[in-house]
């Protein structure tokens, strides 16, 4: 049973990694959905892979699956080359086509054989470990470990290979192109290294889940760095908590693995997206929150400033007289006097207002900006 | 008598299949519209996805298997999930596909989460989780067939109230948005509507090939017109001849599944759309070049071959 739980989360945490570094690619590069379009559209070429190999865990498979995802992504490209549809409804034609075809395929043909379309659609992380790899009569350990592991493998030296070549196709294609670099030719290999990736995956996770694999551990990264290196580590760190909290909530709970990983993605994506430092929804509405009363200070010392030392200086400076004079309701008006009083701008004397230096010099340099 | 009977109810319920696909087909193909036009059209792919958790969640509250509270769960869960694409969209530098990826699948997880929690207290049937994903046109009843009409018509009506708004949204963003518009109101009605969509299509087609139902329509009519009305009728005329024509093709040979049929039939429409479709269309526009081409050539010869017959 300890082996169970360890090879399990092994095997997660290396599909994770395996389809998050590939990830921030489609993240930067606007490509998620295509992802999303590749896990389905793999059906029918596992579907026909399997009625001529008859087993789920061929290579064959794969490298059929993988033809017919880079065959995704050659349809959604000519689609849009024709100029008469859009890249998004081009992705949303040409997936559901080919998954008709691999729904249909099934129903009609492989009634009888061991070809589950929850199977394919969901997976389930709980059976990878008893498909095990053996070798003259040695057990090597679960199969899917080692094609993912390859998966991995394969990911990290194309990245570290053209890790130049990608970033730079990635953030400007234009440039790449000027360059030499055949954006083109990367982009495709990117796009095959995806669909293999996705069709490793499958089998543990599901074609639908792959995509929380692939999309959010990147998305939660590019809220937190603006540094693609750090990009790639963080996904693969934020892949890998996914996992095993995932595994051990759905141990708890005994409930679906992929479906607890994917869970768990979106409440770890959800945190950072109220809490990160700077972008966070939290440090948003504080900065707004600040900003707010910053300017209104900041008017009210420029008031103050205006009228100073003049005949008229007395009345103005009266806090009533701010309601009318800068259109502010009372409540809100008391409330800036406090910030105001707080920050040493002002100083009240009855009830008048007084600037302070510090107060001065904010209303100067407001108005010379 | 007793074949004669057998055929009629065999009729019957093809009938009320092959209606219950048309209306299906109408609705979706009309508010797809919306989202092709606005370049959203995966929207419907996350929409019916985002709905798994609502399903359960409202199992789990209410105990019950009433179609009505389930869609009603659905459509809850689908919304917030679009409501929280827009707000990532919004709010951080994270761009609409990979919200949308983001959204979609973890959304399915939890659903899938649930789900799983429910079959393991035992008191769920394990076809709950299949006729979400792929639906089950045969399950189609006259009840369903009037909820779908009720719903579809509500939505129509809504499109008709709001036309000019929701026109000047899709197009100019901005100018509805200088015009004292609230664009994310109107953002979140165009949501709804096609929210109410997707939950009318889950039965019938289900959550995987639901996106299909409101992208094909759309795109099949974009090529024969550039006006929006002409457009939303076509594409509601597109959606209800694949409805009809997937559910008879499906019927004729066993083994065909319903949902998958009805998806391949408007593919096939944008295909035939794409490449015969006056002005726009890929034949109209390669013998458009011939034709330019030929009077190019023809003025080419005239240009030169007159000189040196008159020259030297």
């Amino acid at each position: 049973m300890l082996q169970g739980h360890f090879e399990i989360q092994l095997i997660a945490i290396v599909t994770a990694v395996a389809c998050a570094l590939p990830g921030v690619y489609l993240v930067l590069r606007r490509m998620t959905l295509m992802s999303d379009a590749i896990s389905h559209a793999i059906l029918p070429g596992i579907v026909l892979a399997f009625f001529l190999t008859h087993s789920l865990s061929s290579p064959l498979l794969i490298l059929a699956a993988a033809g017919t995802g880079v065959l995704t992504v050659v349809f959604v490209e000519l689609l849009q080359r024709t100029k008469l549809i859009k890249e998004d409804a081009a992705i949303g034609l040409t997936f559901p086509a080919l998954f008709s075809i691999g729904v249909i395929l099934i129903s009609r043909f492989a009634g009888n054989v061991h070809l589950d379309i929850d199977a394919v659609l969901l997976g389930e992380l709980a059976y990878a470990p008893l498909n095990r790899l053996k070798v003259a009569g040695y057990d090597l350990g679960p199969v899917s470990l080692y094609v993912m592991g390859v998966m991995l493998v394969l990911n990290l030296v194309f990245i570290l290979l053209f890790y130049k070549e990608l970033k730079l196709a990635t953030f400007d294609a234009s440039l790449a192109a000027t360059l030499g670099f055949a954006p083109v030719l990367i982009h495709y290999g990117l796009m095959t290294l995806v669909s293999m990736t996705t069709v490793g995956a499958f089998d543990a996770v599901g074609s639908i889940l792959v995509v929380a694999l692939i999309a959010g551990p990147p998305a939660t990264a590019y809220l937190m760095t603006d540094r693609l290196s750090r990009m790639l580590i963080l996904s693969a760190v934020i892949g890998s908590v996914n996992a095993v909290s995932g595994y051990w909530v759905a141990y708890l709970f005994d409930v679906s693995i992929a479906g607890a990983i994917a869970t768990m993605t979106l409440l770890i994506f959800g945190l950072v997206f109220l809490v990160v430092p700077n972008r966070g929804v939290i440090a948003i509405a504080r900065r707004h929150a600040r900003q707010k009363w910053e300017f209104a200070q900041t008017m009210l010392v420029i008031h103050l400033l205006n009228h100073e030392g003049l005949p008229e200086a007395e009345a103005e400076s009266e806090i009533t007289h701010l309601y009318e004079h800068l259109r502010w309701d009372p409540t809100f008006a008391t409330q800036v006097v406090r910030y105001a009083l707080n920050n040493q701008c002002v100083l009240q004397q009855e009830t008048q207002l007084i600037l302070t230096e510090q107060g001065r010099s904010i209303a100067q340099q407001a108005l010379v900006q | 008598m007793e074949t004669l009977n057998i055929l009629n109810r065999f009729d019957y319920t093809l009938m009320i299949v092959a209606i219950g696909a048309a209306l299906l087909g109408a609705v979706s193909g009309a508010l797809g519209t919306y989202a092709v036009l606005r370049r959203q059209s995966l929207l419907g792919d996350a929409i019916s996805h985002a709905a798994l958790p609502g399903i359960a969640i409202a199992f789990l509250l209410t105990g019950s298997k009433t179609p009505l509270i389930l869609v009603l769960g659905a459509a809850i869960a689908g919304w917030l999930g679009t409501l929280l694409i827009m707000s990532i969209v919004r709010m951080t530098r994270i761009k609409y596909d990979s919200a949308l990826g983001v959204v979609l699948s973890t959304f399915f997880g939890f659903g899938l989460v649930l789900h799983t929690f429910i079959q393991r207290t035992g008191n769920a049937n394990q076809a709950g989780l299949d006729t979400f994903l792929f639906g089950q046109a045969a399950t189609i009843l006259e009840r369903d067939i009037v909820t779908m009409g009720i719903l579809g018509s509500v939505a129509i009506l809504i499109t008709v109230i709001f036309w000019k708004e929701l026109k000047l949204l899709i197009f100019d963003e901005g100018f509805a948005a200088s015009l004292g518009f609230s664009t994310r109101a109107l953002d979140i009605l165009l949501t709804s509507l096609l929210v109410i969509a997707i939950v009318l299509g889950l039965q019938a087609v289900g959550a995987v090939l639901m996106s299909a139902m409101l992208v094909a329509p759309a795109v099949a009519a974009r090529q024969w017109t550039d006006r929006l009305s002409v457009m939303m009728l076509l594409a509601a005329c597109f959606g209800i001849l694949a409805g009809v024509s997937g559910t008879i093709i499906s019927s004729s040979a066993s083994r065909i599944p319903t949902g998958p049929t009805i998806v391949l039939c408007a593919t096939v429409v944008v295909g035939f759309s794409i490449v015969f479709a006056l002005n726009r269309g890929l034949l109209w526009d390669w013998m458009r070049q011939r034709r330019n081409r030929q009077g190019l050539e023809a003025a080419a010869n005239r240009l030169f071959k007159e000189p040196q017959q008159g020259g030297d």
